[in-house]
């Protein structure tokens, strides 16, 4: 739908000098595509600014050599900040959950992905790490919620903390806390209801579960094609709730998820996940080369 | 009051504005471009350029701020499409719910019947709005349903058959296919329908909502848009790069969870909140 960043580029630096090193003009010229390229991606602006700030600082009078374009040359340094960005510490896939049983707390905004990837994780850590998880739900909100995840646990052969009506989210994470001790659960994993991040209410309420369980993880679900507000939303939520980790969903879709530099930029947490479907093994570890290839549009 | 020559410089922040409300850069420049015109080197207020830009924007999206239109033809199937998560059966338990208080008979079709609970959390909608719902098991055919569902909507003479359907994305060609079938499928007992394809949008979707747009219409002859969760922050600027492109009607806007949370799309309302002047 949108131009690469690498068709941007061709077109500008034709006009271009081919000398030998990148000059300022050359750069600074190169670096307007590379913020329509961010910004078409969905970056959200301040990061993007800040991104190209950097960049600017590393291209100007980097070497072009013989066998690539200028062009070429700044998509390169583009694509390799971009990564150095993405790239968080530590392997993405290793979740922290020693100390049995270990609470993980899932949270982030109104139908990104939480209860699906709730599941999707829970699979995972039984079936890649042996682990005998426990899923339970505190969405007293949404209808169904809870029938949910009861059926998605069903799916996938892991228990839910059997439902009763009429319990306060901290309730029932004290409840599941309770039963994950004395069933032997290594894990327990708290879905939560969607919440905006300016509702300071249910924003308080995700902030008295944390407190209720002490979460070895609290993963950020966020929509992978969420556009600008990407930003607000992860400081928002790493500031009132705390935040361990981001997990993407919805990249099999076409969206360029910069989204994700977003996140990176402004909570410096690292991103573990990435969802690509609806079904409940269509989650993948992250891999920054292939959002920065993608973002860009390669 | 402190003013400002309206420059380039100025046009470069208002532009950054516009897209920071997730216009994209193509329509903010232009926006932008329009607003200057005749005004620069004038020297103006913060709060002068604010409403300025809202009145541009407003110019736009007045033509598309139209209400689901009603006909009448029994039943008035309308079917909602939409990417995952966006919305669409809140958004149908809630316009359920404002037929009923027009007095409308409604009957409401349980489409999804891939993703865990939606038949269920559907049914709760249906309790709230005081509307029936049609289900079919977990696993089965969308589009059956949907031919049941018209069958027993025209037997009962009911007013209006909203069908719900399974969130999917546009670039899954395998599920634009199936939601292809389910409007096959309709038009075999009514030629004329659906006569409301509504897409469903997400305000803190971004670009790939152009996307979105494109795809669904093309499949399944989108009429309207509604956008949901404008109660956020986020501004839901993608509207206007969709007006301008494609000019469909927007419906309505969800603000909120409750079966109360629709609004009408109002043009000025949407203008000022995106441009930063509301509660100002
Ligand atoms: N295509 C796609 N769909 C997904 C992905 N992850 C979740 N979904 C779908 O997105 C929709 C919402 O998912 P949920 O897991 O219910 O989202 P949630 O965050 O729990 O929603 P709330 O509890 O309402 O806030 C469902 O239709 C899921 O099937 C993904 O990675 N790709
Ligand atoms: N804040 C807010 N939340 C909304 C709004 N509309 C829907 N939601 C919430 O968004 C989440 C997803 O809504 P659904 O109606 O299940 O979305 P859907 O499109 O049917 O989802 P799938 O069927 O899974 O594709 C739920 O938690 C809703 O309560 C709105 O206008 N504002
Ligand atoms: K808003
Ligand atoms: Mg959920
Ligand atoms: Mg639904």
């Amino acid at each position: 739908m949108f131009e690469s960043l690498s068709d941007r580029l061709g077109g500008v630096f034709d006009r271009l000098t081919k000398a030998g090193a990148l000059s300022a003009d050359d750069v600074k010229t190169a670096l307007r595509e590379v913020r329509v390229a961010l910004l078409e991606a969905d970056v959200s602006l301040p990061v993007a600014r800040s991104f190209v700030k950097a960049v600017e600082a590393k291209a100007t009078g980097a070497a072009v050599t013989k066998s690539v374009t200028p062009g070429q040359q700044v998509v390169k340094i583009v694509h390799d900040e971009l990564i150095a960005v993405l790239t968080g510490e530590g392997d993405p896939g290793r979740l922290k959950i020693d100390n049995p049983p270990a609470p993980i707390l899932m949270v982030g905004l109104q139908g990104g992905g939480k209860t699906t990837t709730t599941a999707k994780i829970a699979k995972r850590l039984k079936e890649r790490e042996g682990k005998k998880v426990l899923m339970a739900s505190l969405d007293t909100n949404r209808p169904a919620a809870m029938e949910q995840l009861a059926i998605l646990g069903s799916q996938i052969g892991v228990d839910t903390l059997p439902i009763v009506k009429g319990e306060d989210p901290v309730q029932i994470a004290k409840r599941a806390r309770t039963q994950a001790s004395l069933g032997g659960y290594d894990v327990y994993m708290l879905d939560t209801a969607g919440r905006l991040h300016i509702d300071q209410e249910l924003i308080a309420q995700a902030a008295a579960v944390r407190d209720a369980v002490n979460p070895r993880e609290t993963l950020l679900v966020v929509d992978g094609l969420t556009g600008q507000v990407a930003v607000e939303v992860a400081q928002e939520f790493d500031e009132r709730i705390g935040v361990s980790g981001v997990v993407l969903t919805r990249m099999d879709g076409d969206g360029r998820g910069g989204a994700a530099l977003s996140m990176r930029q402004v909570t410096g947490k690292p991103i573990r996940f990435v969802a690509t479907g609806e079904k409940v093994d269509a989650l993948e570890t992250f891999e920054p080369e292939r959002i920065a290839g993608r973002i860009l549009g390669m | 009051v402190p003013r400002r020559v309206l420059d380039d410089e100025m046009l470069e922040d208002l532009e950054d504005l516009l897209i920071s409300a997730d216009m994209g850069t193509t329509t903010a420049a232009r926006v932008a471009a329009n607003l200057a015109e005749g005004r620069m080197g004038r020297r103006m207020s913060v709060r002068e350029i604010k409403e300025a830009l809202a009145a541009e924007i407003a110019r736009i999206m007045e033509p598309v701020a139209r209400p689901l239109p009603i006909y009448p033809t029994r039943p008035q199937v309308v079917l909602v499409v939409g990417v995952n998560g966006s919305g669409k059966t809140t958004t149908i338990g809630k316009l359920a719910s404002q037929f009923r208080a027009a007095g409308k008979s409604v009957v409401i079709a349980a489409g999804d019947t891939f993703r865990a609970a939606a038949v269920e959390q559907l049914q709760v909608w249906g309790e709230r709005a005081g509307v029936p719902v049609l289900t079919a098991p977990e696993g089965s055919d969308p589009a059956s349903l949907a031919f049941d569902a018209m069958g027993r909507a025209q037997a009962d003479g009911a007013d209006l058959l909203m069908i719900d359907t399974a969130g999917r994305l546009q670039n899954r060609a395998d599920l634009m296919e199936e939601l292809a079938k389910i409007v096959r499928v309709i038009r075999k007992k009514d030629p004329d329908a659906p006569h409301n394809t509504l897409l469903v949008l997400d305000a803190t979707t971004g670009q790939n909502a152009v996307g979105q747009v494109e795809i669904f219409q093309r499949i399944s002859d989108v009429s309207g848009l509604v956008m949901t969760k404008l109660d956020g922050t986020a501004k839901g600027g993608v509207l206007v790069a969709l007006a301008d492109r494609f000019g469909l009607p927007i419906h309505a806007i969800g603000v909120g969870e409750q079966i109360d949370d629709l609004s009408p799309f109002d043009p000025e309302e949407f203008a000022a909140a995106l441009v930063g002047l509301d509660g100002e």
